[in-house]
């Protein structure tokens, strides 16, 4: 899907979103507050039928950011939301495991080694810190060195 | 989760030092059948993503690869072209050509490890013998190129290391000519096979929904009838360049899992040939001077489907953020739509259908509705083998014989 479809589409969401990229032909990236997040994703999942890949979750200087990767297979596009978590102390965005259950492993995972919250997960407990790893130590966060 | 733990079913132990995968699942069930699956995973956590931090650019491709040992082309591949997009690097067309070529070999040995692996859950040892049999002459063909059986450590930025020598491809040609022979034979000899007729299709059945649902990659979706192949949908490395088809069937059972791989890897072949005969002459790799600050992604179809790498820079010589998310990921969790409501006898071969690492479905308990551990793995693998036999027995199948191949 080239810009000029994606911008049709993306039209009906564009006052949810701050930015939209075009780093090359096949790689877009959109950018948004963690609060609108959710509808972004469901309008990328359900409206434009793309396949969710992984999200990745960062630890920025000044926040948390949370990046959806979707594939758009007919054209080979990918697509990620970033998502900005501005609150470093209580890190929170919504889950969209409740329509999308392949996102179920990747949230439980940011919230283990970023200690982002995601709200409304249906089991939101850990999936690959060990069982006797301290609470409130999150290891990909930069203050934790290797 | 605090609870999950005193449960004494996790006595039976998901360690193993011989493999480098663990995952363990635990089935809940009624009667025969499984009412619910849940899974633990990351027994051997390796923060990879973290040490990838800390390592130069150049460093991480050997990283990478040993993130697994069958998927050590696909790991490195999609990284290093990430990190090519990210400062727009082009290398040279021979280095394109040498990876696709690395990459078909190693979709060829891991499939042909899985027909071997799917044999022996259903009891067709012979199968498991011969499929492994004919899987040795391509890892001596990986090794001749690239110095190694496995983790072959040949992509860098900007190219690869080794290149195939022009000398070597007649022997190459060669060995593929046996392994297209073998193939077409083994093939022949499932799609044939009135017992396995009976004993795969219409078992662990992921339906094409459920598939979209859990976004699962690879032979997993193939066989629901998806036809999606970054190879095709995405091309990197000359896949655009050589004649092949995506492989699909619409069935979504175990059957049709196994015919798309034993499919894939007629086409490998047919693509490795196509590369080689086109293999453009020239330079390998290209010089990298720095990268650039900024982010991207790279993919790579894995032999268990997308491997997926998102890479950032701060303009320094290390990654700030490398995420990787191997095809299993999304596949394994699937199997809450494929498990659940199926006998038990069936849950081996469905969990392998998956192609999970060798180890994922080795760590395995079934748990009754009072929590206790009633069948471990070894009983498992049992009940599906005495299935086989009933099966074979009901319809008057003769024993399969080492003359047969």
């Amino acid at each position: 899907m080239n810009l000029q479809e994606l911008n049709g589409k993306l039209s009906q969401i564009k006052d949810k979103l701050i930015a939209i990229e075009q780093k090359t032909a096949n790689r877009i990236f959109l950018s948004c507050e963690a609060d609108n997040a959710y509808a972004v994703n469901k309008f990328l999942f359900e409206d434009v039928g793309c396949r969710f890949v992984i999200a990745t979750g960062i630890d920025s200087d000044d926040c948390f950011e949370v990046l959806y990767h979707y594939s758009y297979d007919q054209t080979g596009c990918v697509i990620t939301i970033k998502a900005f978590i501005r609150d470093r102390q209580q890190p929170a965005i919504e889950s969209i495991t409740p329509f999308l259950p392949a996102a179920e492993w990747i949230e439980r995972e940011i919230h283990d080694i970023l200690g982002i919250d995601f709200k409304g997960h249906p089991n939101l407990r850990r999936l690959i810190l060990a069982d006797d790893w301290p609470e409130g130590v999150y290891p990909l966060r930069k203050e934790v060195k290797k | 989760m605090k609870e999950s733990i005193r449960k004494p079913v996790l006595a039976v132990g998901p360690f193993h030092p011989l493999q480098e995968e663990m995952e363990f699942f635990q089935l809940t069930i009624d009667g025969e059948k499984v009412t619910d699956i849940d899974v633990r995973l990351s027994y051997n956590h390796r923060g990879i993503e973290k040490i990838s931090e800390s390592l130069q650019f150049d460093q991480v491709p050997f990283l990478v690869s040993r993130i697994c040992g069958i998927c050590s082309a696909s790991h490195p591949l999609a990284y290093v072209q990430a990190v090519e997009e990210l400062a727009g690097i082009k290398p040279p067309e021979r280095a394109l050509y040498v990876r696709t070529i690395i990459n078909e070999l190693e979709r060829i040995h891991s499939h042909l490890l899985w027909v071997g692996l799917a044999g022996h859950f259903i009891g067709y040892d012979t199968v498991f013998m011969w499929a492994w049999k004919y899987r040795e002459p391509v890892l001596d063909l990986l090794e001749e190129i690239s110095g190694n059986r496995n983790n072959y450590g040949n992509v860098r930025v900007g190219g690869c290391r080794e290149d195939v020598p022009n000398e070597t491809i007649p022997k190459i040609l060669k060995g593929l000519d046996a392994i297209e022979k073998k193939t077409e034979m083994l093939t022949k000899a499932v799609l044939d096979d009135p017992v396995l007729h009976a004993r795969l299709k219409g078992v662990g059945v992921l339906t094409k929904e459920a598939a979209v649902k859990y976004a699962v990659t690879g032979p997993t979706a193939r066989g629901s009838g998806i036809a999606i192949d970054v190879r095709r949908d995405d091309p990197y490395a000359a896949y655009a360049d050589l004649d092949w088809n995506v492989i699909t069937q619409p069935e979504g059972d175990v059957f049709a899992k196994a015919v798309v791989r034993l499919l894939e890897i007629l086409e490998s072949v047919k693509m490795v040939r196509g590369a080689l005969k086109k293999l453009p002459n020239g330079p390998i790799a290209t010089e990298v001077k720095e990268i650039p600050p900024g982010e991207a992604v790279g993919r790579a179809e894995a032999p268990r489907g997308e491997t997926f790498h998102y890479v950032r820079s701060d303009g320094g010589n290390r990654p700030v953020r490398h995420k990787i998310r191997a095809p299993s990921y999304v596949n394994v969790p699937s199997f809450k739509a494929s498990c659940i409501g199926a006998d038990i006898a069936d849950v081996t071969i469905t969990l392998a259908a998956v192609d999970p690492c060798y180890s994922c479905t080795e760590r395995l308990a079934v748990v009754d509705r009072h929590g206790s551990v009633t069948h471990d793995y070894e009983t498992l693998l049992r009940l599906s083998r005495q299935k086989t036999q009933r099966i074979k027995k009901d319809i008057g199948a003769p024993e399969l014989k080492l003359e047969d191949f």
